[in-house]
């Protein structure tokens, strides 16, 4: 089935509050809620890609330098991210290890990658499942803010555990590239616009004969 | 051309034209899957009792300690502000800034924008600056993290297990149901506020 396009009809829509309009009649502003009209998100693949990249750089350290010390009777221990899983595992709750994982490693990890595939796959044109990479999308956008996990999980044992030399949890500054690698792949996210997977897509059929 | 029957998808620019639907059906994007619109009618009612019991239930999340800790005899009992304060004193203030505003102020100013939105339009008019209070309220939500929070309370009280004796207290009770609340109010879609204000303001 063939759905029209907005773009195609000299429509737009506002991305505020969702009103219909005829694109030559309202240039700037929606007349109803006053928000700026536009087609798409202005700059998206270039916005997109520079918080992502920055988000991948700090990911490096974000998982190499401690996130938390840990001070117990003379002895310290630094934990990243990666040995605090190990411990939660060795203790017996696999459970949470596995929630603790997922939400710290694999969801960032795997929000940079994806949305690497789409901007690169929105850049070249492809015309490949651009509904599946919708879908793809729209799950980036969905787990977004779960990575945020171990950063109050450091904030809340430093407030708990804080007993002087007898026992002290301190952190570190691997929480702080943690924290600045799920704001930017959050906003990352929120700067890239699908309709430019589906914009190559009409384009490629009306190059067709 | 009237527009005001036709949706547009936000994902990938397909223009529909609206249809009515029965009860708990929802109408999706043939091309890309979102969701357009769905028949869950704007329950004003609904909504303004959620927002009222969402602010009750914060205000009492954040009065009463969450947790108690006991390590060698001494206890300590903790409270949001508590974390928020001794996390802004240590080296990494920022990780304070970032818990105080997506665990408290924009889940604090949420629930007053939608208490603020809500109850002149359950009224029957427009409330003043209604345009500034709604794209605040939609620029806010991601940004709003209890859920994530309370998910992070349960992870420490674990890795806590082993070395001191914790305990859960009221405001953890509040900070979960406070989750349940607000997710049951970002359920509601904001543009159907945008049309039920246009519907009074004519």
């Amino acid at each position: 089935m063939n759905v029209p396009r907005a773009c195609d009809l000299g429509l737009i829509g506002c991305d505020a509050c969702g009103k219909v309009l005829q694109a030559r009649q309202h240039a700037e502003h929606c007349p109803r809620c006053d928000a700026p009209l536009r087609r798409r998100k202005p700059d998206s693949l270039v916005r997109s890609w520079a918080l992502l990249l920055s988000a991948a750089i700090l990911y490096v350290p974000a998982n190499l330098l401690p996130i938390m010390h840990t001070v117990q009777l003379l002895n310290v221990e630094h934990s990243t991210i990666l040995s605090g899983v190990v411990l939660l595992w060795k203790n017996g709750s696999w459970d949470l290890a596995i929630i603790v994982f997922v939400a710290s490693i694999v969801v960032p990890l795997v929000k940079i990658v994806c949305l690497a595939l789409l901007l690169l796959t929105a850049q070249s044109g492809s015309t490949w499942a651009p509904r599946e990479r919708t879908q793809l999308y729209r799950v980036l956008e969905f787990i977004g803010h779960w990575s945020m996990l171990d950063v109050f999980v450091v904030a809340l044992l430093m407030t708990l555990v804080h007993f002087g030399k007898f026992a002290q949890v301190e952190a570190g500054a691997g929480v702080v590239a943690f924290c600045a690698v799920v704001v930017l792949t959050m906003l990352a996210s929120m700067s890239f616009d699908p309709r430019l997977i589906w914009d190559q897509q009409t384009d490629r059929d009306a190059a067709r004969p | 051309m009237d527009t005001t029957a036709l949706v547009i998808c936000e994902h990938c620019d397909s223009v529909y034209r609206r249809m009515p639907l029965h009860h708990g059906q929802t109408a999706c994007c043939t091309q890309c899957g979102a969701v357009l619109y769905s028949n869950r009618s704007l329950d004003l009612d609904a909504m303004l009792a959620l927002a009222v019991a969402a602010m009750i239930v914060l205000l009492i999340a954040n009065a009463y300690p969450l947790m108690q800790v006991e390590l060698g005899g001494i206890t300590r009992e903790t409270t949001l502000w508590n974390i928020i304060l001794i996390t802004f004193d240590s080296k990494v203030g920022l990780i304070a800034v970032v818990s105080a505003l997506s665990i408290f102020f924009f889940p604090l100013l949420q629930i007053a924008l939608y208490l603020y939105v809500l109850l002149p339009l359950r009224l029957g008019h427009v409330p003043p600056a209604f345009a500034g209070a709604m794209h605040a309220l939609r620029q806010m939500q991601p940004w709003s993290m209890v859920e994530v929070f309370v998910l992070g309370v349960l992870v420490s009280v674990v890795k806590l297990a082993g070395v001191a004796t914790v305990s859960a207290e009221t405001g953890l009770w509040g900070f979960g149901v406070l989750t349940l609340l607000i997710t049951a109010l970002g359920g509601f879609d904001l543009r159907e506020l945008w049309d039920r204000a246009a519907e009074l303001g004519e």
